[in-house]
């Protein structure tokens, strides 16, 4: 007896009539195209706001330092001395080897921090996870993975040093030997 | 007399030594055997769960911090506002580790000698959740946000200078909660100990109720009833996670190097520790033919014991010494079970292998950015 009152038989359901609005219908065609345009204005709404976006990645005024620029002549850098001089304003330690000059950058290759070169040790050492690397940038203590990169310096026509950081170049993948990674001074 | 007490702490506090003895005497505190049980009563360490062990072990924390407050470099770390609530951290876990295993042993005795639980209730006497509940809730929260605003006022946050990219703090720590995971990035590349790890945490803690099927100990505390999951939590919650809390607090110094606790923080000492890959270990040191161009070949032989160690020992459990195992828990449940419990012995093994032989990564394919 519960069962019947609680489900509704099939011959019973026809007797309740779907209820028409009392207001206007609107009609099957008017209906699209009101869709439509709701639709449009939506994905106008989502595409501007989008585009806003994705010009806000793109600033008129960008404050950092430019990314390529010069550090003076080669002879202003001794042999077999990290320079410290550039790491605040530039983010590169400069160094001379025997063989030349090149600019490693001051982001640790594990997670990011700035290592500091600890003169006594002879080692860059960064302060968060305990990674080590050589004078050379190579990695040999710490969980860091791989070697610091190195940016592109080249000589200017007037004889000064020039660093374009756009342009890095990786141990791992064999890049030290390519031109640019080391300038021979 | 002092600075002998002082220098030994200092020396059994290199996590090495420390991590050994903690690994060594966990089986023999938290017995997940009949076996070591009979161990633990033999030993008397049933009697750290009494009221008197307890007071015991109360007393030497106090003597170790006041010891601490005392000594002109411990201090240092102690009176630090970042490193508080460590202090807080150090007594309430170990209080409520001991207040549940105090119950548990009460109730194991309860239940031997064939008597209700001590939380066992007669369902006769009712309890209104108002305002029995609430009250205390209530009276709890106010003190609780009390004890907040004089902590607040009291210890004002470290500000420190602006931000700047191109200077690290020395030494640069995460906030304390983090520093268990700070401290697993120093052995794991970081998509392993930053991603992989924490997921599988997460992951593997929601996945207990669907594990531990033991219907006993359900509504309350008992020791007997489940020792082994008992177990294998506890190693994972103290040996795994505050451990290192507490070693990445107390014991890292400038550049990250240890430091004992009574030891001063210099960023002068020199500690080498010139990492080697198994690679290098196998083709440079003992083949002595140089490393393989191709980076597959170069790793193979740590891809043959990662790929073992998870594959092949879950299958040797089974027909080995976890015998029984599999038939009960079925294939599925069986191999993530044992795969958890291998991810959690790999950072013990890591720390041990970079502690011992210095080496860094068993796998290193760092072309790919994939290293283990």
């Amino acid at each position: 007896m519960t069962d019947a009152s609680a489900t509704p038989t099939p011959s019973e359901a026809p007797a309740q009539e779907p209820q028409q609005d009392s207001a206007e219908p609107i009609e099957r065609k008017s209906f699209l195209s009101w869709l439509s345009v709701g639709w449009i204005a939506f994905a106008a709404a989502t595409g501007g706001f989008f585009t806003m976006m994705g010009r806000f990645m793109f600033p008129n005024v960008l404050f950092e330092p430019p990314q390529s620029f010069t550090i003076g002549f080669p002879d202003d850098f001794q042999i077999g001395v990290v320079d410290e001089r550039f790491k605040d304003s530039r983010g590169i330690w400069v160094v001379r080897s025997y063989d030349g000059l090149y600019a490693l950058s001051t982001v640790c290759t594990h997670l990011g921090c700035t290592p500091n070169w600890l003169i006594t040790d002879n080692k860059f050492k960064c302060p968060c996870h305990g990674s080590g690397f050589r004078k050379s940038g190579i990695n040999f203590e710490g969980p860091a993975p791989r070697p610091l990169e190195r940016y592109k310096v080249t000589l200017t026509e007037d004889g000064q040093v020039f660093v374009d950081k756009s342009v890095k170049f990786q141990y791992e993948k064999g890049q030290w030997d390519l031109p640019g990674a080391i300038l021979k001074v | 007399m002092l600075e002998l007490i002082k220098n030994t702490i200092d020396f059994l506090s290199q996590p090495s030594i420390s991590l050994t003895m903690i690994l060594v005497a966990f089986p023999f505190v938290f017995p997940p055997t009949e076996k070591f049980d009979v161990w633990h009563r033999k030993l008397k360490l049933h009697k750290i769960w009494t009221k008197q062990g307890g007071m015991i072990g109360l007393v030497f924390i106090t003597l170790y911090f006041f010891l601490g407050f005392t000594d002109e470099h411990f201090s240092l770390i102690l009176k630090k506002p970042d490193n508080v609530p460590i202090i807080f951290i150090i007594y309430s876990v170990l209080f409520f580790l001991w207040l549940s295993m105090y119950q548990a042993y009460e109730n194991d005795q309860r239940l031997a000698a064939g008597e209700p639980v001590a939380e066992y209730y007669p369902a006769k006497e009712k309890v209104l959740v108002w305002p029995d509940l609430v009250f205390i809730e209530f009276i709890a929260l106010i003190l609780m946000t009390v004890f907040l605003l004089i902590w607040s006022i009291a210890l004002p946050a470290p500000l420190e200078q602006a931000a700047n990219p191109t200077l690290s703090p020395n030494p640069a720590k995460a906030p304390w909660y983090f520093l268990g995971l700070q401290e697993m990035l120093v052995y794991f590349d970081p998509w392993i100990a930053g991603v992989l790890f924490p997921s599988l945490m997460i992951l593997g803690l929601m996945a207990i109720p669907y594990f531990d099927r033991n219907k006993e100990g359900s509504g309350y505390y008992s020791f007997a009833q489940r020792r082994k999951s008992i177990f294998i939590f506890l190693y994972g919650w103290l040996v795994l996670w505050i451990f290192p809390i507490v070693v990445g607090t107390f014991f890292r110094g400038p550049n990250w190097n240890f430091f004992g606790p009574f030891e001063e923080w210099s960023v002068a000492k020199v500690v080498a520790l010139s990492n080697v890959n198994l690679s290098d270990y196998i083709w440079v040191k003992m083949l002595r033919i140089g490393l393989p161009s191709n980076p597959l070949i170069r790793e193979s032989v740590g891809i043959v014991f990662i790929l073992a160690y998870f594959g092949l020992i879950p299958i040797v459990l089974a027909r080995g010494k976890l015998r029984a195992l599999p038939e009960k828990l079925g294939p599925i449940r069986y191999g993530l079970i044992v795969f958890l419990a291998l991810a959690m012995m790999l950072l013990p093994i890591k720390m041990y292998l970079r502690w011992t032989l210095n080496l860094k990564y068993i796998i290193a394919i760092p072309e790919a950015f994939f290293n283990i």
